[in-house]
C-alpha cells in the first residue's frame, strides 16, 4: 500500500509547536539539573554499526532498524544511548578522568508493530556515571531523578527500587535447579505474579518459599529489608546492604517517601547488574523513566569499567509535567516603505528587549506603528 | 482516597466475575448485575468506577492505565501480551486452548483458522511443524466444515460446540483460567487499594478453595 501524502511511517510523529515549545522548556530544566550536578553534554552519531554497538545495546537486534551503509556494513538506527556513549566514552574520552559524568537528550529507534500502538521514535533524557562502582552512584542517580522530576514539576510520582543480584539471589537461595529458576525468572520477565507463585510453591523449602513471598510486597520503609541482611546467603547480604546503604543516603536527601523497594523488579537481564530503578507518575500508564547499574558493558569495548544510569522516556514524561507554556506574544510592527529602514531599527531594538517581531509592510500609514498579535 | 477503575470483560466470563467480586464483599454497582447500555458505571462510596469492554481488548486498556485493573482471561494475555501485572489467578471460568479438527482426517492445506493467531503460531512452532495460520474472528468451528482450514484453534470449555459440529479435540494447548491484572504505574502508584482489593480477592478465592 502506498503511502499518503499525509502519511508517517509506523510509530513516528511530528511535534507541533505547542509540544515542541514544552518539550524544549523540559530538556532545557534537565539540562540545568544534570549540569548542576556535574553532568556534560554529549552526542552521538544517529547511525552505528550493528556488529558494535547494535550487539552491545541492550535492545534485541529485532526490535533495530537496520540498514546498508556505504561500505556494505550492516548499520543500525540508534537503538538505545547507553551503547553509543559506551563506545565514546572507552575511544576518544578514554583519557578522562573518572569518574565521568555525561548527560544526553537524543531520539532513540524501536521497530513496532502494527496497531500496537506503541512509539518507533523515543525521546529520551538521561545521565551515565561510569567509572564509580560504589552504592553512591547508584543514590546519586535515584537523587539527581527525583531532582529532576521535581523540577519538571511532575504530578505525584514515585521511584521503584531493586535489585538484579539481590533477586538473583534470593532465586538461588529457594531455587537451586537451574532450569527451574530461569522459569521463575521467565515469569517475572513477563509479570507473571501467578505463574510466578505456583511455581515457587512447587517448591520444596517451604519456609524461604514463605520469607520470599512476604518480602513480594511493595517495600516502602527500609526496615523491611532488614530480614534479609541476616539471610544465610553471602550474596543476598551482599545485594541487601546496598540497598540498604541506597535507602539511607537517599534518606540523606529527604526523598525516602518517594521510594519503595520491589525485589520483583527485573530490569533487562544479562544487562543490568546491580540496582535497577523504574519511576511512575500519576496520569501516565507507563514508566516515565528506567535505569540502573550496568557494570559489563564496558569490557564489550574494550575496557571494563562499573557504570550506571537511568532515562527519562520523554514521551511519557512530556504527559505528566505541569510545565504550562503559554506561547510567546508576537508584536507586528507596521510600517510604509519608505520607512523600512527605521522600522528595522525599531524591530531590532524591540527583539534586544524581548519581544517577537514580525514586519509587515502597510502603505496606508505613514509611520512605524507595532501591536500585539 | 483514589478512584479505582477496572475493566471488565463482556461475555463468557462476565457473570462469573462480577459474582466473585460481590461474593469477596467488593461494592458492585446494581447496574452492572442489570441489563444496561451505560459504559462506565461506579459505586462512588467505595470510589470504584467499573467498564465494560471486550475480552481482547481489557489487557489494552490495562496497559495504558485508563483502567488501573481488569479481569480477562489468560487466553488473551497469551495471545495479546501486554506489559500489565498478572496479579491473581481468579480460578473462574476454567476452560482450554486446544487444537481441533475433523476426526480421522488427513492434513490436506496445513491451515489453521483461529482467534488467536500469536498462540497458534507460537504453538505449532513449539511443537515444530510449519503451519499458515488464518485469522478469523468468530464461528472458528466453521472453518474445517468448509475446508478453510484443517485444523482451528480455540476455546473449548465443555466441548459441546466441537461435538455439535462433528469436530474432536486433538491437543490442548494450555488450561485456562481468568486472571486479575493491574497496570504497572496503578500497581506502584496506588499501591495500598491495589493491595487491598487483591487481598479481599484472595482471601475469598482461598475461602472458595477449601470449601470446594
Amino acid at each position: 500500500m502506498s503511502p499518503e501524502a499525509f502519511e508517517k511511517p509506523i510509530g513516528f510523529q511530528d511535534v507541533t509547536p505547542t509540544l515542541a515549545r514544552k518539550k524544549r522548556e523540559m530538556e532545557s530544566r534537565l539540562s540545568e539539573v544534570f549540569s548542576s550536578w556535574g553532568y556534560q553534554e554529549v552526542m552521538t552519531p544517529a547511525l552505528e554499526y550493528a556488529e558494535t554497538v547494535g550487539r552491545a545495546s541492550a535492545i534485541s537486534e529485532d526490535k533495530m532498524f537496520r540498514l546498508i551503509g556505504q561500505e556494505r556494513a550492516m548499520l543500525v538506527l540508534r537503538p538505545d544511548q547507553t551503547a553509543p556513549i559506551a563506545r565514546m566514552v572507552n575511544s576518544l574520552l578514554q583519557h578522562e578522568k573518572l569518574p565521568l559524568r555525561l548527560f544526553y537528550h537524543a531520539s532513540v529507534f524501536r521497530t513496532q508493530e502494527q496497531a500496537a500502538g506503541r512509539r518507533a521514535e523515543l525521546y529520551q533524557s538521561g545521565v551515565e556515571l561510569i567509572g564509580e562502582a560504589s552504592v553512591k552512584a547508584d543514590a546519586e542517580l535515584v537523587a539527581l531523578a527525583i531532582s529532576a522530576l521535581q523540577t519538571c514539576q511532575t504530578s505525584s510520582f514515585r521511584l521503584v527500587l531493586g535489585h538484579v543480584a539481590l533477586l538473583s539471589a534470593l532465586l538461588t537461595a529457594v531455587c537451586p535447579p537451574e532450569d527451574q529458576r530461569s522459569q521463575l525468572i521467565g515469569y517475572l520477565n513477563h509479570r507473571d505474579y501467578v505463574g510466578f507463585e505456583a511455581l515457587l510453591h512447587q517448591l520444596e523449602d517451604k519456609k524461604g518459599v514463605s520469607d520470599l513471598l512476604r518480602l513480594c510486597r511493595g517495600l516502602d520503609k527500609k526496615e523491611y529489608l532488614e530480614p534479609l541482611l541476616s539471610h544465610s546467603s553471602d550474596q543476598v547480604v551482599e545485594a541487601a546492604k546496598q540497598l540498604t546503604r541506597i535507602w539511607e543516603i537517599l534518606e540523606d536527601y529527604g526523598y525516602e517517601s518517594y521510594l519503595t523497594v520491589d525485589i520483583r523488579l527485573l530490569g533487562k537481564l544479562d544487562y543490568y547488574t546491580g540496582m535497577y530503578f523504574e519511576g511512575f507518575a500519576e496520569g501516565v500508564g507507563f514508566a516515565i523513566l528506567s535505569g540502573g547499574r550496568y557494570d559489563q558493558l564496558y569490557g564489550q569495548f574494550g575496557r571494563s569499567l562499573p557504570a550506571t544510569g537511568f532515562a527519562f522516556r520523554m514521551n511519557n514524561l512530556l504527559e505528566t509535567s505541569n510545565i504550562d507554556m503559554e506561547a510567546t506574544k508576537q508584536t507586528i510592527l507596521y510600517y510604509p516603505v519608505f520607512l523600512r529602514k527605521a522600522a528595522i531599527t525599531k524591530a531590532k531594538e524591540l527583539r534586544e528587549s524581548g519581544y517577537a517581531v514580525i514586519l509587515q509592510i502597510d502603505d496606508t500609514i505613514s509611520e512605524v506603528v507595532w501591536r500585539e498579535s | 482516597m483514589d478512584l479505582l477503575t477496572i475493566a471488565m470483560p463482556k461475555g463468557r466470563i462476565y457473570e462469573e466475575a462480577l459474582e466473585i467480586l460481590a461474593e469477596a464483599g467488593i461494592p458492585v454497582p446494581d447496574d452492572l448485575t442489570k441489563e444496561t447500555r451505560k459504559l462506565i458505571l461506579t459505586a462512588p462510596v467505595a470510589q470504584l468506577a467499573f467498564f465494560l469492554a471486550k475480552p481482547m481488548d481489557v489487557a489494552t486498556y490495562v496497559e495504558y492505565g485508563v483502567a488501573d485493573l481488569g479481569i480477562v482471561g489468560k487466553d488473551v494475555l497469551l495471545e495479546e501480551s501486554r506489559n500489565v501485572y498478572e496479579l491473581l489467578d481468579l480460578q473462574i471460568s476454567p476452560c482450554r486452548v486446544s487444537v481441533a479438527g475433523l476426526p480421522n482426517k488427513a492434513k490436506v492445506n496445513g491451515r489453521i483458522a483461529t482467534k488467536y493467531p500469536s498462540i497458534a503460531e507460537k504453538y505449532f512452532r513449539s511443537i515444530g511443524e510449519q503451519v499458515e495460520v488464518v485469522k478469523l474472528n468468530g464461528s472458528i468451528e466453521l472453518a474445517p466444515l468448509i475446508g478453510l482450514a484443517d485444523r482451528i484453534v480455540d476455546i473449548v470449555s465443555t466441548g459441546q460446540t466441537l461435538r455439535e459440529n462433528g469436530l474432536v479435540e486433538l491437543e490442548t494447548i494450555t488450561t485456562v483460567t481468568s486472571r486479575l491484572i493491574a497496570n504497572r504505574a496503578s500497581y506502584q502508584l496506588k499501591y495500598k487499594r491495589v493491595s487491598s482489593f487483591f487481598d479481599q480477592l484472595k482471601k475469598h478465592i482461598e475461602r472458595r478453595g477449601n470449601r470446594d
